[in-house]
């Protein structure tokens, strides 16, 4: 494998983990949301971002000649190059027994995420490695939607209730502690933007801080420091248990025959 | 044309006038006058169904982080965000009847927490193994989908627009368990064994599926009722032989054995025999005492109460919003 190639399956694999695991959580949710209507409409988004992480699994495939559910499904914690805030649960419980979910969590957690992943799509759309191009396009025309419908759940849990505002902060705050993991594009960023496969690490979290800024002005809201990385660069293969217990659930039928052929 | 002004009416010729266009099979629409009879057979069986559809998606749900691949996770994720859109199409056909009585969505879910709404028995079954997952949407929605064709032509016009939709999306379902079940039945020994197990204790239920024979089996029953009006048009015997019919060979086919040694096809009554399924523990299960029913109903109740702030919220939202506008 070229040099070339083992930056790009780096960047894949950070493209295709944080789908894959943040749509994971997302199904958590299944018949958990606060209505039923809300139900629909955030399953139907987990669904395209599963097959968002798909489509990069498979660029994976092509290149490393293993097939997608080898891939997704059969990987060690700390291959895995998905940032560690999109890994942790949605709350206390889990998705079977008793779960105590964050909704406002949920919301911020969706927002913020789909934001960096609306700016990374656009600076995909330049990549030098032609198959991520066309996968940006393709992506792109969902993302939209996704964001105006987390926008829509952000600004009116903002502006309403007391109890809703201090949840709100709340989930701001726990977010911002380690949304510079979800910013990073872990060690090889320099080489990622120095082979013009994606912009570079600074420049696109200026343009996620601007975004943000705008978004907050518009809900009089402020923060003063840069986003943390308090659990980790998960670029880099550091994971907490929460992406362990995520991976068991995930694999538990896919690996519980090895002889299986087809599922 | 006769013009007929329906305050001159007594409620009796308005009950004859109904009923000419019930036989006329013209559909009825939710602002139409109706018998009170007619309004809570159709908020029992429109509500439970959408319970059913809502409960439903919990015994899958369970499956669907655990789908074996990329491929099965997309496809059972857009099977049970179906089966959530049933539910909310449905309720919304409730709650339009209800509307009149004072009542609401609130009220329904909270018959629903309280066991007073009930939902299909099936729902109430545990599914512990991918294999559930599979026989579920290939048999249970199988069955659902026997009993939805049967009652597309239901005079009520609102529910029928809703079955149209649901049946178009009930085909996709239908493929989808084929497939996941095709692919366990042509796997290795332990996926065969899985299946097999999964359909030894399915079986049973989906013979209570359709509900029992005769009122006798259970004490009551609102058939007769729904016949009358033509909400429906078959028995639930009728539906079951249906599904027999259907189902028995296609079955035998993928190499699995039915849990019942007695089933056959008599060709001179030209219906099937088979075991009866025990009906006081379909009675059971259906009041809510069923093995997961507790479990699955608490695991609604309580995300609703956690996220009873956020519904505050919103209503709040809309409120302010409202007044700026007004
Ligand atoms: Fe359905
Ligand atoms: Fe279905």
């Amino acid at each position: 494998m070229s040099h070339y190639e083992t930056i790009v399956r780096e960047l894949l694999y950070q493209l295709a983990d944080d789908n894959f695991i943040h749509s994971y959580r997302g199904s958590e949710w299944l018949g958990l949301a606060p209505h039923i209507e809300e139900d629909v409409a955030f399953s139907s988004i987990s669904q395209d971002t599963m097959g968002h992480a798909s489509i990069y699994y498979q660029l994976l495939e092509k290149l490393l000649e293993v097939p997608v559910d080898e891939i997704s499904h059969n990987r060690k914690p700390e291959e895995f190059r998905n940032a560690i805030l999109l890994e942790e649960v949605n709350g206390p419980g889990d998705y079977l027994n008793s779960p105590k979910y964050d909704w406002a969590f949920t919301v911020v957690r969706h927002l913020f995420f789909n934001i960096f992943k609306d700016i990374r799509l656009q600076s995909l759309n330049q990549s030098s490695y032609e198959p991520l191009v066309h996968a940006a396009r393709k992506i792109q025309t969902e993302q939209y939607y996704h964001l105006m419908h987390w926008k829509t759940w952000f600004y009116q849990l903002m502006s309403s209730t007391e109890e809703a505002r201090s949840r709100m902060e709340q989930a701001i705050y726990r977010v911002w502690r380690d949304f510079g993991g979800v910013l990073t594009l872990g060690k090889y960023g320099g080489e990622m933007s120095d082979l013009k496969l994606i912009a570079p690490e600074a420049q696109l979290k200026e343009e996620w801080l601007n975004q943000i800024q705008q978004l907050f002005s518009e809900v009089d809201f402020t923060i003063k420091d840069d986003p943390g990385m308090e659990k980790g660069n998960g670029r880099n293969g550091e994971h907490t248990s929460d992406l362990v217990d995520a991976l068991n659930v995930l694999s538990e039928v896919y690996i519980s025959d090895e002889e299986a052929v087809g599922w | 044309m006769e013009v007929i002004h329906y305050r001159e009416l007594t409620d009796e010729e308005k009950y004859e006038h109904f009923m000419e266009r019930i036989e006329n099979d013209e559909k009825i629409e939710a602002g139409d006058w109706m018998p009170d009879e007619y309004r809570k057979a159709l908020i029992k069986l429109i509500s439970s169904h959408g319970a059913s559809e809502i409960m439903g998606a919990l015994p899958e749900k369970e499956w669907v982080p655990k789908a074996p691949t990329i491929d099965r996770k997309l496809s059972i994720m857009a099977k049970v965000q179906d089966e959530m859109g049933h539910g909310q199409l449905l309720l919304r056909v409730a709650e339009d009847l209800l509307k009149p009585m004072g009542k609401n969505r609130e009220d329904l879910l909270q018959d629903l927490f309280s066991k007073k709404l009930k939902f299909h028995n099936v729902f109430h079954m545990p599914s512990p193994t991918w294999a559930d997952a599979a026989i579920i949407a290939w048999l249970v929605d199988g069955a659902a989908i026997l009993t939805q064709t049967m009652l597309l032509k239901t005079s009520y016009g609102p529910y029928g627009r809703a079955l149209k939709r649901i049946c178009q999306e009930e085909s996709f379902h239908a493929k989808h368990g084929e497939s996941l079940v095709l692919a366990l039945a042509s796997g290795t020994e332990k996926q065969k064994q899985m299946l097999q197990e999964s359909l030894n204790r399915w079986w049973e239920p989906l013979l209570m599926f359709f509900g029992p024979k005769s009122t006798k089996d259970i004490g009551h029953s609102s058939v007769d009722i729904n016949m009358k009006y033509k909400i429906r048009f078959k028995t639930n015997e009728e539906l079951r032989q249906e599904f027999l019919t259907k189902y028995v060979e296609k079955i035998q086919l993928l190499g699995l054995t039915i849990p019942d040694e007695t089933i056959c096809f008599d060709e001179e009554k030209q219906e099937w025999i088979y075991q009866q399924p025990d009906w006081k523990k379909f009675k059971q299960v259906v009041s809510g005492n069923g093995p997961r029913s507790d479990a699955r109903i608490s695991l609604r109740r309580d995300s609703y109460d956690e996220s009873e702030w956020v519904r505050e919220a919103l209503s709040d939202y809309k409120n302010k919003n409202q007044s700026l506008v007004g």
